[in-house]
């Protein structure tokens, strides 16, 4: 039996790299597609939270009989109802969190650590009953002084959040405790002596806002307990079975006992990896012996889920006058919010990684603030760092007269350069990109006062993991594929295609679903850039083994020996003089006969998928600033990168553009505002400043395929590395526009029209 | 929570003059339905007015325009004469929020909200509207810039509601325009509003200029100095910076997650300068 | 206080329900309809993905009470689609992958089926300013521009 990898079909099609139309399209065009607040369980009840209006408070007392004795109210919970946990440290999406400040960011315990801090829920049998119970719940604080900068927050004498948190990564052990959780370093060559052999120096430091993902569909879930403990849960998530290992952990249930279902999800971007209405949910219903429906409004959203850091980025970079790079250091101070768990190490280990540098250090400090706990976003911590190093990087360019393209080409990683944090990395695509983009008509087209052009590159590593699939194939020949990473953004159509090509059926003869935990193996969830890498490597396995078994199946009844039938194009073929014997058999037909042959057919998929590559990109943005009011308008923007191989090349150009959009968002106008009160000030749509249509122009996205090596179709994960240089991108077009290099985000029209007023370029 | 929806008149003043507790108006629903589910306010009494056939007509009167308070954005931006009359005052109309709000959004509920950062609010008082109100003494008028009084505080008293506004004839050569600064395209509560209208001789020379600017105040302001500042001239660059330097004169902005003080006032001259610019070339083809 | 009890047309079936005076449209289009295509971004008017209109006109159905409908003719993205015929713009939608999770979808084709019936020849400027409304943050409204536009030149073709 010869192997093949049936990249065609029956019929001479192949979908793998086209332009296939989704498989849950139709439902999400029509409105019948059910997100997380669209389900509903006959008497149910609706929970609702009460949150903390202090930044930072003991929490002194909870009387809730109040609101227990309100006619419609069935179940209260509060810190009581949550078993401590001891400290462990576990994966929240591509950050990790401790199983101590899990079980207090989900409900509070000693203390609220930021406005908006869960402190009490209720399940009754109205919105507006739940409403109403809450105004009953009597909490007694004791307000603490609240810090929340990051720089305040290092200083010796600053609120201190958490008493029993030591700085770790410095030696030796700190005696006193501290906001800074945790201090991480990478390391390569001597920088103090490369920057001796540097003609030129540049150190920079640069400040960035919190920013929060964004995502239109606020959190929700639906929990259902019956008297044994079995629990089904409903909910909008990027892991199900995160979801449901942290729940079992929260509330001491087994975990198989805990059968969670994503429902389609409406944006994630990170921010969905954690828990945050799961375990109330569970906890009411629970007590209240009926399930629970919880969501959140969007003011919750703002206030109570977590948006990435802001953060203070100081960066020195040196390079010769022919412009190599020869030291490069970086000092990182990230925001985690109330607990610990920044994304200060991706965005140590991501600052350099795009170029070859011999001599690297960079130092990054995570520090805890009385913010809401930071969760991840897209590329967790690079859009920041990458943002200081491409500004900077832009700079030596302006000073040394070089294009700021060949200057990144002459220092570009490539294969086999030694990333600063570890590895070695394979055949990448970083000057594909950089040429791409400057073979571009954008790169040439001339531009106007007051318009400026700015170019930036980007990295993630991207990651695989623990993946399970099946692939069943059904008695009419149609397969049944199921997946466990939720679907956030075109997936379900790219496994499709390839179990399609696989096994040589046509694309919608496959139907692929999303299981719940109870269906599937683990599965480590949506992010990372790694559910269509990790599963359609998934998919191989299991279309492999059923290949395997209908070719044993044929030997069978053929009568044949191994190495006289063949799959391929779809079907087991006999080989030689076999082939005057017998026919072809698709799959089928073996369908038709499966019970006959040796029972159902399908292949399972379980993996801990390795050899992920990072993807690299490079965007290419014009703007024009307004000099009388600091306006910016983004005029153009390209974006080229390295996709390894687009398995729906539309989804991967969906990816492309999404992130170039949050980009331009986070350099212009969002940002999280804070009172000196420590509240927020705009927890809305309104004044939380998301690009609209018409803030943006056309995205051109150009795809480049270097193909991983180690994955069977070329693929490297796509999602995270298109929000990572739109920062450097827009401030370095700022710099060409103004002449005035921009280091603190957003770049909002108040504080444009400053420096221009202050460099004597805005009309008096 | 009481929902009443009168046809005429008499009845909702009557129901607002007899309500003990919180009572509101309710025209588009645009603010008051998102002041309602953030509990900024819980009406024991919401008064729909959109049933009263005077707050939902246009109507040409004595030469000039008579616009109900709840006639939306949309349906001025769809008649067909009013926004060559207007252009300014059914732009501003047509800038609060989006496409969908201006299905609903109204200028009388605009006024009524009483944030000085209103839209509508500096293009009416540039084209000296009056308003009509009516309550439990009868019919009354004020001019637009009387209405709102600072945040929230508006000149009615206890039952009355604005029930249309009259825009007055306009002379040839006359046209108006109103302008925002916002940080993104669409979609923001203004940082900046400038609305002007103004009348041109037959050799181009301004001989009638009103300019009103929100969100620089406490209320929106009419700003008599910036309107003396182009008066007789044909605007040009010292006429234009006479204009700004008034228009900043007048401002007295706060700092917030919006804009600071010094941005506000930079920006209300320049957008005084451009409404005005906008206004004369419109005025020069009317 | 006692519910209204309000009687209007949805999708062209007449409908009758009751509902409290605070509750809005949306909320009785999702709980008490059981129509949930339309959906709740933000509850203040700011994302658009509520969109439905009202007597032929695009409104966020967060911001129109229940009681406020009587009489009136609701149209949502439940009725869009024709039977099994999609709305020309909700294949194209398709066929240009507009969209990405999916959440803003009904919203966008609500305001944009309002877009061409008012203006079959919009241009990309006028499209983006009237779409202002209908937050997205997967797809950068790149092909979801795309995509409406496309649509009103196959329309306009006949």
């Amino acid at each position: 039996m010869t192997e093949s990898n049936g990249h065609s079909q029956t019929n001479g099609e192949h979908y793998v790299g086209t332009r296939t139309i989704r498989p849950d399209g139709h439902d999400k065009v029509t409105g019948r597609a059910r997100f997380g607040a669209d389900f509903n369980l006959p008497g149910q009840l609706i929970g609702r939270v009460l949150r903390s209006p202090h930044p930072h408070a003991h929490i002194v007392s909870i009387d809730t009989s109040k609101a227990e004795a309100l006619p419609g109210v069935k179940a209260v919970v509060t810190r009581d109802d949550f078993a401590d946990q001891p400290s462990e440290f576990v994966p929240a999406g591509e950050m990790m969190m401790n199983y101590k400040d899990v079980v207090r960011n989900v409900m509070a315990r000693e203390k609220a650590l930021y406005e908006g801090h869960a402190v009490a829920a209720v399940a009754a049998t109205s919105a507006a009953v739940a409403r109403k119970a809450l105004k009953l719940i009597d909490v007694t604080y004791e307000v603490l002084p609240h810090v929340i900068d990051v720089v305040e927050a290092m200083r010796p004498g600053a609120p201190l959040l958490h008493d029993d948190l030591f700085t770790a990564g410095v030696e030796p052990k700190p005696e006193k405790p501290s906001n800074i959780a945790k201090r991480v370093e990478i390391k390569q060559g001597d920088v103090e002596a490369g920057f001796e052999k540097a003609d030129i120096v540049i150190e920079r430091e640069f400040k960035t806002a919190a920013v929060h993902q964004g995502y239109i569909e606020p959190h929700a879930a639906l929990a259902t307990v019956s008297e044994d403990g079995s629990t089904e849960l409903w909910c909008t998530t990027q892991g199900h079975y995160i979801v449901r290992a942290h729940c079992a952990r929260l509330l001491g249930l087994d975990i198989g006992k805990v059968r969670v279902t994503a429902t389609e999800i409406g944006g994630g971007f990170g921010g969905k990896t954690v828990v945050y209405l799961e375990p109330l949910a569970i906890a009411l219903s629970r007590k209240a012996k009926r399930p629970v429906k919880m969501v959140m409004s969007r003011e919750e959203v703002f206030k109570s889920s977590g948006p990435t850091s802001g953060a203070t980025v100081r960066v020195k970079l040196g390079a010769t006058k022919d412009g190599k790079f020869v030291a490069a250091f970086a000092e990182l101070k990230y925001q985690a919010g109330a607990f610990q768990g920044s994304p200060v190490q991706p965005g140590t280990m991501c600052a350099f990684a795009p170029y070859d540098i011999e001599n690297v250090h960079v130092v990054g400090y995570d520090v805890v603030s009385n913010r809401p706990k930071v969760a991840a976003y897209r590329a967790p911590g690079a859009p920041i760092s990458e943002y200081a190093v491409e500004s900077v990087v832009d700079e030596i360019a302006k000073k040394l007269d070089i294009d700021p393209i060949d200057l990144r080409l002459q220092n570009a990683a490539h294969e086999g350069t030694k990333a600063a944090y570890g590895p070695k990395f394979g055949p990448i695509g970083l000057e594909e990109t950089l040429n791409a983009i400057k073979k571009t008509e954008h790169w040439n087209a001339p531009l106007r006062k007051w318009q400026g052009r700015g170019v930036a590159s980007g990295f993630w590593f991207n990651i695989g993991g623990e993946t399970s699939v099946s692939l069943t194939v059904n008695e009419d020949g149609t397969i049944s594929l199921m997946a466990g990473t939720p679907d956030i953004g075109g997936l379900r159509a790219s496994l499709a295609a390839v179990a399609a090509d696989e096994l040589g059926v046509p694309y919608d003869k496959v139907r692929p679903i999303i299981g719940d935990t109870g269906s599937l193996g683990f599965n480590f969830l949506t992010g990372g850039s790694r559910s269509a890498f990790s599963g359609s490597m998934a998919i191989v396995e299991a279309a492999k083994q059923i290949r395997a078994e209908l070719c044993a199946r044929a030997c069978k009844l053929w009568e044949a020996k191994p190495d006289q039938v063949e799959f391929s194009d779809g079907a087991v073929r006999p080989l030689g003089a076999l082939a005057e014997k017998v026919k072809a058999m698709t799959v089928a037909d073996f369908a038709k006969v499966a019970g006959k042959t040796g029972g159902p057919i399908g292949g399972v998929g379980r993996i801990n998928a390795q050899g992920a590559g990072p993807s690299f990109g490079t965007h290419l943005v014009d703007l024009e600033v307004d000099p009388e009011t600091g306006r910016v308008s983004i005029l153009r923007y390209t974006v080229a990168q390295d996709a390894g191989r687009a398995l729906h090349p539309a989804y991967v150009e969906g990816q492309y553009q999404g992130g170039a959009v949050q980009g331009i968002g986070w350099a212009l106008n969002e940002e999280y505002i804070y009172g000196a009160d420590g509240k927020l000030q705009n927890a809305g749509f309104l004044d939380y400043r998301m690009p609209v249509a018409s803030d943006v122009p056309m995205i051109d996205a150009i795809l480049v395929e270097v193909a991983n090596p180690k994955h069977p179709y070329g693929v490297r994960g796509v999602g995270e590395t298109p929000i990572v240089p739109p920062l450097g991108a827009i401030a370095n077009a700022m710099e060409n526009a103004t002449g005035i290099r921009f280091t603190e985000l957003p770049m909002s029209p108040p504080k444009v029209l400053k420096a221009l007023k202050e460099k004597g370029l805005a009309r008096a | 929570m009481r929902y009443e929806a009168p046809d005429s008149l008499e009845g909702a003043v009557a129901l607002l003059a007899a309500a003990n507790g919180e009572a509101r108006v309710l025209a588009g629903g645009t603010d008051l339905l998102v002041q309602m589910r953030a509990d900024v306010v819980e009406p024991g009494l919401i008064v729909d007015i959109k049933r009263i056939p005077e707050t939902r007509a246009i109507t040409e009167e004595k030469g000039g325009w008579r616009i109900g308070a709840a006639v939306t954005g949309a349906e001025l931006k769809e008649h067909p004469r009013l926004k060559k009359i207007w252009p300014g005052v059914v732009e501003a109309a047509n800038l609060i929020g989006s496409t969908q709000i201006q299905g609903r959004a109204t200028m009388g509920g605009n006024l009524c909200n009483g944030s000085p950062a209103a839209d509508s609010v500096p293009a009416l008082i540039a084209a000296a509207a009056v308003a009509t109100l009516a309550g439990p003494q009868g019919k009354r008028d004020l001019q637009v810039e009387d209405v709102m009084l600072g945040p929230r505080k508006l000149a009615l008293r206890k039952g009355e509601i604005v029930v249309s506004f009259l825009l007055p004839p306009r002379p040839a050569r006359s046209s108006d325009a109103y302008l925002r600064f916002i940080p993104r395209t669409e979609m923001d509560i203004a940082v900046v509003g400038a609305g002007v209208s103004l009348t041109l001789d037959g050799g181009g020379t301004i001989t009638a200029a009103r300019v009103s600017l929100g969100a620089v105040a406490a209320r929106v302001l009419l700003v008599p100095a910036a309107a003396q500042a182009i008066i007789g001239s044909r605007l040009d660059e010292a006429a234009q910076q006479r204009l700004e330097a008034a228009a900043r004169a007048a401002c007295r902005p706060i700092d917030d997650k919006r804009g600071t003080t010094e941005f506000r006032i930079e920006v209300a001259g320049v957008l005084a300068r451009r409404a005005a610019l906008i206004a004369q070339d419109r005025a020069r083809t009317n | 206080m006692a519910k209204h009890h309000i009687e209007a047309t949805v999708n062209g079936d007449a409908v009758e329900f009751l509902c409290e005076t605070e509750e809005t449209l949306l909320d009785v289009l999702r709980d008490t309809l059981h129509l949930t295509g339309s959906k709740e971004g933000c509850a203040s008017g700011d994302c658009g993905a509520c969109s439905v209109t009202l007597d032929g006109r695009l409104v966020c159905a967060c911001l129109v009470l229940g009681c406020e409908v009587d009489g009136q003719k609701i149209e949502t993205i439940e009725g869009m689609a024709k039977g099994e015929a999609l709305h020309p713009l909700q294949q194209r939608f398709l066929e240009s992958a507009a969209l990405q999770c999916g959440i803003c979808t009904p919203g966008f084709l609500v305001a944009s089926r309002a877009l061409l019936e008012k203006s079959p020849n919009p241009t990309e400027h006028e499209v983006r300013y009237w779409l202002a409304g209908n937050l997205c943050r997967c797809t950068g409204y790149d092909k979801i521009i795309t995509a409406v536009m496309d649509t009103a030149a196959a329309l306009r073709k006949g």
